[in-house]
């Protein structure tokens, strides 16, 4: 620091270090969900489970709930409460992940299909009305022929909120009059002439 | 002594002293514009993608959720950018030989991921999560713009601090019912009749932005629209949204 001109150029250097700084605290040295990585093989930063590791909160449970099988066959009965809350749940679900396909009626005419994609059969047949609820769970789990897995997407709960639903849809193609409330029955026999 | 300066120098020294305050103010008015062009906020500009992939497409025309492929959105802090496997999933019967989709197929052939450039990225100090906006909320209209309009991703919104904590005061200019979050051009119901397209427009684009006054949510048009906050502010006691807190630093800065 002999001369002024030594101060100055010191004083520079200084602050030329300040803009290292700045870049370092926006891109600091750590990975952020799906960042690419050139450590790793295969350039992901996400590096997947290692066998073994349980999660918390993603218990992979072998029951019935996980699994949709009782000793090796496909349950019969949802196997959690079915109320409002889930079939609600179900509704906004089917339309989110299975309607670009199965169109919102479960017909089998969604807009992929009108786009040239597999059709898949129509949900309000008998073969499918007679199928226990886990075959859909495992359906969705694990995918059926052309159509994709939902496994990753959809929460165990959701998936059994779906098939809740797609009963309800069922339902609703095969109803009788002697399944309506007292008072809709009622205003619809009114209606017809 | 002979005089330096001619006395017509003392007209010079006064427009140059006057002139020094409009310098000034231009200085640091170019400054602002700066900081606040598309060139500094990304605002508006398209990225160079591997594969052009079409918002407009998937969503405006074949009817998608966002859910479809950000499935984390309501989950987790990143709402997440969808798998090969997702695309290949309709790619695999729909467009299946075209060309602009090689690069995903190959991706999914081999197993490794696709690269995409992002478009929206917040500096790593600072906090943000999508879970906590989408359950009090916050569509995804109000941050991202009309996804549903874009042939390619860009951004609608300056991702600035003050962008952040503009929202932060004034939520109730942007919560919606739950129905509505992932809906675009809906922003007419939650104002009884009146569209907020122009204040979402002057608060969320650069268009706006290059307008002083029309910057930050403009008090002006919402006290107009007395609907507005009530509606608005009927949602915030709904959701249990308290704005006192919202604009502490240690609420991004953590
Ligand atoms: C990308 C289009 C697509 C989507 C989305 C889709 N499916 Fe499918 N689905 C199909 C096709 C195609 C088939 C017929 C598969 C075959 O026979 O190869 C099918 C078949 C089925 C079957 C009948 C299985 C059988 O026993 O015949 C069920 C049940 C089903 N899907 C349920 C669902 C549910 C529930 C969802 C939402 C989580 C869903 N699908 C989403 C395309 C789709
Ligand atoms: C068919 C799958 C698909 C659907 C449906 C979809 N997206 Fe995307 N989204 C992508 C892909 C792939 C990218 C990355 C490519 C890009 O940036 O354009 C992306 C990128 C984005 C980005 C920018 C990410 C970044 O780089 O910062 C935003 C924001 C976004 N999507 C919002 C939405 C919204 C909102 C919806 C619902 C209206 C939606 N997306 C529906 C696949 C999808
Ligand atoms: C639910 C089904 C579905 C999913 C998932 C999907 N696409 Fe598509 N995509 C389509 C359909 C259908 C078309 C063609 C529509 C038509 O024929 O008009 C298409 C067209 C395209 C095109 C060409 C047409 C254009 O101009 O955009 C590209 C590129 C594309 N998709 C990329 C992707 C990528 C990348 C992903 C994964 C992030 C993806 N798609 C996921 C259904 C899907
Ligand atoms: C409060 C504003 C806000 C809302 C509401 C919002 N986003 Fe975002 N989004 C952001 C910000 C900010 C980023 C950049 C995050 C980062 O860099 O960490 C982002 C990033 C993304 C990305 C890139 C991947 C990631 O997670 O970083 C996607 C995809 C995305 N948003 C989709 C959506 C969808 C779909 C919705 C509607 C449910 C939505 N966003 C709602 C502000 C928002
Ligand atoms: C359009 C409105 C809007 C915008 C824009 C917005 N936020 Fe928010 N933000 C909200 C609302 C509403 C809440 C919910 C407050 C609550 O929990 O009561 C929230 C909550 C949050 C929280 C959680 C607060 C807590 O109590 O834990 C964080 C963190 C946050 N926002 C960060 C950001 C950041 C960072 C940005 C800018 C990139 C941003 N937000 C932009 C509306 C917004
Ligand atoms: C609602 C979220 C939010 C709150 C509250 C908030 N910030 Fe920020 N802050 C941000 C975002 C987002 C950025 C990054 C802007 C950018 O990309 O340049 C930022 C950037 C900054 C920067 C600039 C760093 C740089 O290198 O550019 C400083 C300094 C800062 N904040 C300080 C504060 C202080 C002090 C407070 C409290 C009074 C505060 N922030 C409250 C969201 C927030």
């Amino acid at each position: 620091m002999r001369t002024p001109w030594h101060q100055f150029a010191f004083g520079i250097a200084l602050f030329a270090c300040t803009a290292g700084c700045h870049r370092d605290m926006r891109d600091q040295p750590r990975y952020e969900a799906q960042e690419a990585s050139d450590f790793f093989a295969n350039g992901q930063a996400d590096r997947p489970l290692i066998a073994g590791t349980v999660a918390r909160g993603q218990l992979d449970a072998q029951d019935e709930v996980h699994t949709g099988k009782v000793s090796g066959k496909f349950s019969k009965q949802i196997p959690i409460p079915v109320n409002r809350e889930l079939l609600e749940r179900g509704h906004e679900r089917f339309n989110i992940y299975c309607s670009p396909c199965h169109a919102r009626t479960g017909a089998g005419d969604g807009i992929i299909v009108q786009r040239g994609f597999r059709k898949p059969p129509t949900l309000h047949q008998e073969r499918l009305r007679q199928a226990p609820a886990g075959h859909y769970f495992d359906v969705m789990t694990h995918g059926f022929g052309a159509m994709p897995r939902y496994g990753a997407q959809l929460t165990a709960r959701d998936r059994w909120a779906i098939v809740a639903y797609i009963r309800a849809l069922q339902l609703s193609q095969h109803a009788t009059l002697d399944d309506l409330p007292a008072d809709n029955r009622d205003q619809l026999t009114k209606e017809q002439p | 002594m002979a005089q330096i300066f001619h006395p017509s120098m003392n007209i010079v020294a006064r427009v140059t002293i006057f002139g020094a305050i409009f310098f000034a103010a231009g200085i640091s008015l170019a400054g602002w514009a700066f900081v606040n062009s598309p060139y500094v906020t990304q605002v508006n500009v398209v990225r160079e993608q591997a594969v052009p992939f079409s918002h407009q497409h998937h969503v405006r025309e074949l009817g998608l959720d966002c859910r479809y492929c950000h499935y984390n959105v309501e989950k987790s802090s990143s709402a997440g950018l969808p798998t090969t496997e997702i695309c290949m999933g309709c790619h695999s019967q729909v467009w299946k030989d075209a060309e602009v989709l090689r690069p995903v197929r190959e991706s999914f052939a081999k197993g490794e991921p696709l690269l995409w450039t992002r478009v929206h990225d917040l500096p790593d100090f600072v906090y943000f999560s999508h879970k906590i906006h989408v359950a009090k909320g916050v569509g995804c209209e109000s941050c991202h713009g009309r996804v549903d309009e874009m042939p390619l991703m860009r951004r609608a919104a300056s991702l600035h601090m003050d962008w952040c904590v503009d929202c932060h005061r004034h939520p109730e200019l942007a919560v919606r019912p739950q129905a509505d979050l992932f809906q675009f051009g809906r922003n007419k119901s939650l104002l009884g009749g009146v569209s907020t397209e122009p204040l979402m427009r002057a608060a969320f684009t650069a268009e706006g932005q290059s307008a002083p006054g029309t910057r930050s949510i403009p008090s002006a048009t919402h006290r107009k629209s007395s609907d507005t906050l009530k509606s608005g502010s009927e949602l915030v006691a709904e959701y249990g949204i308290v704005t006192r807190q919202l604009t502490d630093c240690v609420v991004c800065h953590r």
